[in-house]
Formats: C-alpha cells, structure tokens, sequence
C-alpha cells in the first residue's frame, strides 16, 4: 500500500519534547504488559518472576504518561478530561471518535492504566506473600485479563505511530509504516528493560536468555519495518527529510544492532543456563539493554523530528 | 445584501485577479477581533511583512513573486501574485476530522469554528491542517484562526475583512450566490483572454468544496495550496497505519511465543 507522492503546505506541527517523552514510556509500557503476558501465556512457572517485573515496568511506564500529555497540552491540566467528555454547551457526551487516533488512544491509555495498575498490585501481593500463593487473578478470568490488557498494551505501544501518520505532515503521512514500527520498538526496548532488571531479581534469571531471543525477534521485525519506513517516504518524495537527524537514525540502528548481538549472546551462553547467565552476561546485558533503549528513544525523535 | 440567517450556509469568494495587497482585510480582522499581531519584523519578503497565517493573523495579504523572465509588453506585466489568504472553512476539514476534544463544530452558517472553551490545546489540528492557518495562542493555550466573524454573522453583519476590502476582492455571501458570481467572473476572464485564470475549491474536487474559495491567476501550487490531487484528509492514513500496527502485533506475538516457549537445558 504505496501511497502516491504528495505535496505538503502543512505548517509544523509543534510537537516536542513531551511528545517524545511520551511515546517513550508508552511503548515501553505497552511493551513490557505485553511481553510479561507472553511470558505467562508461553513460559512455565520459572518465568513468572520476569513477568511480574514486566507489569511492574509496565506500571511505572505508565505512570509518566498522562503527565507527559498533560504538561505538554496548552491549556495545561483543567482541560485533559476534555479528551474524553464533550463539553460543547448543549452537546455533552462521552468525546470519542475512533477516526482519530489521539481520541482511541486517549481513552486506550484510560482504560489501559486499570488494568496495569491491578497486573502491578497482583504482582505486588504475590511478591509479599513469604507462603507459595495461588494469583488472585488466577484460572482462565486471570488469563483473559492479562489477555485483554495485552491488547491493549499493544494498541497503545502502536497508536502513537498511527497517530502521526493520520496527520497531513510530511514524512509522517506519507508512510503507513510508522504504527508497527514503533510496536517493535516498544516490545524491544520493554524486552530490553526487563532483562536489565533481572540482574536485581535473582530468580528472574531463568528467562534473561529467552528475553534476549525475543529481543533478537523484535529487532529483526524494527529492521524491516525501517526499510519499509523508507521504502514508503522516498517513494513520497520526503525522505530527504530524514538526512539532517542522520545521528539520531544511527543510534537506532545502533540499539537494533544491540539486540542482535544480545540475541547471538544468548546462544553462546545456552548451556549454562538460569544465575549462571547473568553471572557470563551481567555486565554485557546491562549495556545491551540501555543500547537498546536509547535506540527506542532516538528513533521516536527522528520520527518526530523529521517533520519540524 | 440579504438578511444573513442561520441554517444557510456563508463563505468568502476571493478574486485574486483584483487584489491590490493593501492589507485593508488583515487591518479590519486585526481590529475587530481584538488580535494584537505578532512583534513587528522586517522579513525581506516583498511588502509582506505579516508572514503566514497563524493565530494573531486571520488574514494574510501573500505577495508572490512572479515577475517575467523576459521582458513584456507596458501594461502585461504582473510583478506579484496577490493573495488574501484565510481560513479555508472546508467542508471536509481535516482540523475538525482529528480534534480529540470536539472543540470545532460546525457552526449554524456552515463554517468552521473552534470553540476555545472546549478546546485544550493539543495541536493535532495544527498538525492537520493543509492549509497552515491554525496557530497556537500562547496566552491561552488553545488553536485559534479565522471564526469568519461569527460573532458578527450572529448580529447580521457581514465579516470585517470583506466590508473593508476597498476593490471587492474579498466577497461574503451565501454560498451558492458566491459560486454563481465566480462562474461569471471566470467566463469574463477567459473571454478577455486570461486563459490563467482559475477557479479552486469552487468544486468539491477540494475538500468537499471550500466556503472561502479563490479565484487564482496561476496554478494552486504557486499560492501554496495544494491542488486535488494532493489535497487530502488524515484519516486516509487510519487504515493503512492500524493494519500495519495490526499485522506488526500479530508478528511480535507469534515471535515472543516462539522465544518464550523454547526450553533452556541444562
């Protein structure tokens, strides 16, 4: 789905430094719910420790995100909620318009919070209990909770892109590709956090290897959907946009790379195997994941940059 | 002119052809509106000194260079391209696809309005916009740009930049009324020989048809507009960017099962 050359007379869109903050903690938060429940659904009991790291990552991700949006808003913080109530006199209703990614995903960030925030208390109560507990979200109600929040999580790790592309922005516009790459991204860059973490958790150590081979997964899947990304805006004609953030597009790649190099790292460690991972990889892991995460941070700024 | 009554719907035509570029219409807006301009600045762009449309400039004189490159008969020659540009008011506005908040409606005459109690300042029409005309109000951090004097229109009055402008290139009226003068006035021109001359957003070729639309004497690039080809909404992008947000998800998924369910021995 190639979109035909377009010419822009937009003015710039005045979106910064929040944003950008923003579309961070929010991949990274939609990110980290999803990869925790993969890590339940696929995992056996042994990665439960590194999924209740990842609703806690994803708790505190996400905490920053309605400030961010709020700071960032003009109007300043009387006037958030107007995202999702109608307060035109004689027209109050619910405001949702699901042609509008900012209106979904405004509301995809309400509702998401309620189910990170119980994700994150569940794990907190299990956490504290010294006796084995059953969950209290355990049985199939559990699991489709945790099914649910994941698409959520993926809705909101995603929408950010989708949200620039349904603009008339150079760049932006011009390409389809930018929700699913920042999916990727987010997974990766939420992989990438947890598997840093689990270097203060013991026995969370059973599944870094595996954490690292998603990762090597997620980046692959960001590296097509760059090509894809530039493939789309050079055929729009906007893809010399991109060359003076050229520094920011390398460090991406750079925490592509990372990943990839964390996953062969994996593989060299396998028989090893659980805390004797961490001890081989420890230090290697921790540069990896911050690699990874500045190259999620620095592609949002390209994307968004771009079009300034 | 008519009584102006709610429920029909008003616009602007503006006939470039017989612009003078003496800022009357952006003095009148200025004043009426209470806008207190931007800090003066000398831009070194022709007699434009305004610069473009945004949020303490509803109206925005644009002077085009478009002088020869050889040398014309006395009385042939057209060193500028004159241009009183505004709010385009367009039935499809895409402003008003992507407000978040409801802010801009569609007011009782049929033009495009953004209510500043309403609005929060997200700047998603500023993003949307293809026209460039929203600006963000620092004072009250909200999108302001053309009301086609509302306020106005509600007291019967016709818009202020139209009752100023001293050649009648600026015209208010009902809509349908505007589009019939336009189509005599095109067939005049052509008629001399002003074969240049066109008509854009008369039709619904452009955003469904604009309220405030032109009569140019070059092609819609040349002002800065985008012609129908290229005048498009955001939510052309909804569904290409949710399927491959979409498909993206399904792939991640099936990716972090396979990484997760394969077994560590040892």
């Amino acid at each position: 789905m190639l979109l035909a050359a377009a010419e822009h007379f937009v003015r710039a869109p005045q979106w910064t430094w929040y944003i950008l903050g923003y579309f961070f903690f929010a991949g990274l938060s939609g990110g980290a719910y999803a990869v925790a429940t993969l890590l339940r659904l696929a995992g056996d009991q042994r990665d439960e420790a590194a999924a209740r790291i990842g609703f806690y990552v994803s708790f505190v991700a996400l905490l920053f995100c309605p400030v961010l949006l709020t700071v960032d808003l003009g109007a300043g913080w009387s006037r958030f909620w107007h995202m999702l109530v109608n307060v035109t006199p004689g027209d109050q209703s619910l405001s949702f318009k699901y042609w509008s990614p900012m209106s979904v995903g405004a509301w995809a960030l309400f509702v998401f919070g309620l189910f990170a925030t119980v994700s994150a208390l569940e794990s907190y109560v299990l956490d504290r209990r010294r006796e084995p507990l059953s969950r209290p979200l355990g049985g199939p109600v559990g699991l489709l909770f945790n099914i649910i929040g994941a698409v959520l999580a993926l809705f909101l790790a995603s929408y950010t892109g989708v949200l620039l592309s349904v603009s008339n922005q150079p760049v932006w516009s011009d390409t389809w590709a930018l929700g699913g790459l920042f999916l990727a991204s987010g997974l990766g860059g939420a992989t990438a956090l947890i598997a840093w973490l689990t270097r203060y958790r013991s026995e969370a150590a059973f599944s870094l290897a595996r954490l690292h081979a998603a990762g090597g997964y997620f980046a692959i899947l960001e590296l097509i959907l760059l090509v894809v990304f530039f493939v789309t805006i050079s055929i729009a004609g906007t893809a010399g946009r991109t060359v003076a953030l050229l520094p920011l597009w390398a460090l991406a790649l750079v925490g592509v790379a990372a990943a990839l190099v964390g996953a062969r790292g994996r593989a060299r460690v396998e028989p090893g195997g659980g805390a004797a991972v961490v001890a081989r990889t420890g230090t290697n892991a921790v540069i990896i994941s911050l690699l990874v995460l500045a190259g999620v941070l620095a592609l949002r700024a390209a994307v968004i940059f771009s079009a300034q | 002119m008519a009584a102006i009554k709610p429920g029909e719907s008003y616009g602007f035509f503006t006939d470039t052809s017989i612009c003078i570029g003496c800022k009357a219409c952006e003095v009148a807006c200025k004043e009426w509106n209470q806008l207190e301009g931007n800090q003066a600045a000398f831009l070194a762009d022709s007699y434009d000194n305004t610069g473009q449309l945004d949020a303490q400039n509803w109206r925005h004189v644009k002077f085009i260079d478009n002088v020869p490159e050889n040398s014309t008969a006395a009385g042939n020659g057209t060193a500028f391209l004159m241009m009183s540009d505004v709010c385009k008011h367009c039935k499809h506005a895409s402003c008003m696809e992507v407000c978040p908040t409801g802010a801009i409606i569609r007011t009782e005459f049929d033009t495009v309005f953004i209510q500043q109690d309403v609005c929060n300042g997200c700047r998603n029409c500023v993003a949307a916009c293809p026209y460039s005309v929203i600006g963000m109000n620092q004072a009250t951090g909200t999108a302001h740009k053309c009301t086609l004097c509302y306020d106005r229109l509600q007291g019967g009055l016709q818009p202020a930049c139209a009752k100023a402008c001293p050649t009648q290139s600026i015209q208010f009226g009902p809509l349908a009324e505007l589009q019939q003068a336009a189509d005599v006035r095109l067939a005049a021109l052509h008629s001399q020989g002003v074969t240049q001359a066109q008509l854009y957003g008369r039709n619904d070729t452009v955003y469904g048809g604009l309220n405030a639309f032109f009569l140019l004497m070059d092609k819609p690039e040349a002002y800065g507009l985008p012609n129908s080809a290229n005048a498009v909404l955001p939510s052309r992008n909804d569904l290409g960017g949710y399927l491959g947000a979409l498909a993206t998800a399904v792939v991640g998924v099936i990716a972090g099962l396979i990484a997760f369910r394969r077994r560590v021995t040892g």
